[in-house]
């Protein structure tokens, strides 16, 4: 049984964590306002890409000279993938589930006899993949410095991921990050990003855009698509490491939230007991007092 | 016909304009072009350069651009730039900045043709960077500050 000053001391520490994790909670929803304003912010240069680019890439998949970028190296034997995680932790499963996703396919690819490579973009997935992949690791992306999210980061990684393709290290690239679905729910997903992978889109939009209109294409279609191909490749990079960071934010509120309900939760139990301790002692005094003053 | 069009200036990071116009003129990569409300549909690339945007009211805005393109429409003209900075907001530090990264990419090209023999890309890098440069001294920035590759 603790004593009654144990009692209150645990009842302190708990409270002044719950402090913390409240702060923390806090925090993470500025955070998380600011990133989801990024991302949103981010969407109009995207669409527009993903929009041209779908135009172009239906017409060069039929020609032989299309891209490697976007025909691939006719193999599908090495690949590369691309591991978006935090640097930091107390953000619930978001590091996790996105490490488990990748573990899932890289071990899928690797029982099919395929070659693996891993790029790590963040500390937490690094240390979590290091034990079991460390082998495979070639590149890691430190992000601790960054304090505000911009395209050159996504710029510098595509720039990377490019090289690599160029000097034909792997024939498939995919992403995994978290997709940012509302502040309780972020899905872990794959995008493979080399071939690329023109998207359906939503067939309402394409035509109201104007996209299956004739476009005249100055320079030629060929040049222009080499030199959107490996822009796709950044802005898609760009787009995952926004849906990233708003989930990390959002994946960090909920599990703080839960801590702080937690921590309350403790308290009052604490609290319950320490209050019965306490009647206990002046119970027990009392009956000291009063079967002392019959005995006289 | 509306004498006016919709011009959208779109960075990857966020839209940073988005008026009525008269008339765009622009940087496209084999010379300028202008383009007005009812220009034919077309898909332009862009060199590192300026482009002026007329409004409504018949004022000039000028930008200055790290390339991209630009989607011509009937009634709208979207413009997709990584960098696209008002003129006045250019200085010489993002000018500098603009221009390392011309300089190693021209540097990655070199190495890139050495190794692989791909004819080509230095060429392409090569025009970049003085694509960039005339962009710089036309605006009356200096590209000599740069010119060390980092």
């Amino acid at each position: 049984m603790p004593s009654l000053k144990d009692l209150k001391n645990r009842i302190n520490s708990v409270k002044s964590t719950r402090k913390i994790t409240k702060a923390m909670q806090m925090v993470a929803a500025a955070k998380l306002r600011r990133a989801e304003e990024a991302a949103q912010a981010a969407r109009p240069y995207a669409d527009r890409m993903n929009a041209v680019m779908a135009g172009l890439a239906e017409k060069a998949a039929n020609s032989d000279t299309a891209p490697r970028l976007l025909a691939g190296t006719g193999e599908d034997k090495r690949h590369l993938l691309v591991v978006l995680t935090s640097e930091r932790g107390l953000a619930g499963g978001f590091n996790s589930s996105i490490v488990r996703l990748a573990r899932q396919h890289a071990d899928k690819l690797r029982g099919e006899g395929k070659e693996v490579t891993i790029v790590t973009v963040g500390k937490k997935g690094r240390e979590q993949l290091k034990r079991d992949y460390g082998d495979l690791f070639v590149n890691h992306v430190d992000m601790s410095e960054v304090k505000r999210l911009g395209y050159e980061h996504a710029r510098d990684i595509a720039d990377d991921v490019l090289e690599r393709f160029e000097t034909g290290d792997f024939d498939v690239a995919t992403l995994y990050y978290n997709r940012f679905e509302s502040v309780i729910s972020q899905v872990p997903t794959s995008r493979q990003i080399i071939p690329a992978v023109i998207e359906e889109g939503e067939g309402d939009d394409a035509a109201a855009s104007g996209v299956s209109a004739e476009y005249d294409y100055e320079p030629g279609e060929e040049v222009i698509l080499a030199d959107l191909l490996p822009r796709a490749v950044a802005t898609q990079i760009f787009t995952a490491l926004l849906e990233n960071a708003a989930s990390e934010q959002g994946a960090r509120m909920t599990a703080m939230d839960n801590a702080t309900r937690n921590a309350g939760d403790m308290i009052d139990r604490l609290t319950t007991e320490y209050n019965r301790s306490r009647q206990a002692a002046i119970t027990k005094e009392l009956i000291e007092i009063i079967s002392g003053a019959e005995a006289l | 016909m509306a004498d006016t069009m919709q011009f959208d200036l779109v960075a990857p990071e966020r839209n940073l304009m988005s008026v009525a116009v008269r008339e765009v003129r622009l940087p496209g990569e084999n010379g300028d072009l202008s383009a007005m409300p009812g220009h034919a549909p077309a898909i332009v690339n862009l060199r590192p350069g300026l482009v002026t945007v007329i409004d409504e009211q018949g004022a000039e805005h000028q930008f200055a651009i790290s390339g991209g393109f630009a989607e011509i429409n009937n009634e709208s003209l979207s413009l997709l730039a990584e960098i696209g900075r008002k003129r006045d907001e250019m200085t010489q530090d993002v000018f500098d900045d603009m221009m390392r990264s011309a300089q190693r990419k021209k540097k990655a090209a070199e190495q890139k043709e050495e190794q692989h023999g791909a004819e080509g890309v230095v060429a392409a890098a090569a025009k970049l960077l003085a694509d960039m440069e005339a962009l710089g001294s036309h605006i009356g920035l200096s590209a000599h500050h740069s010119t060390a590759p980092d």
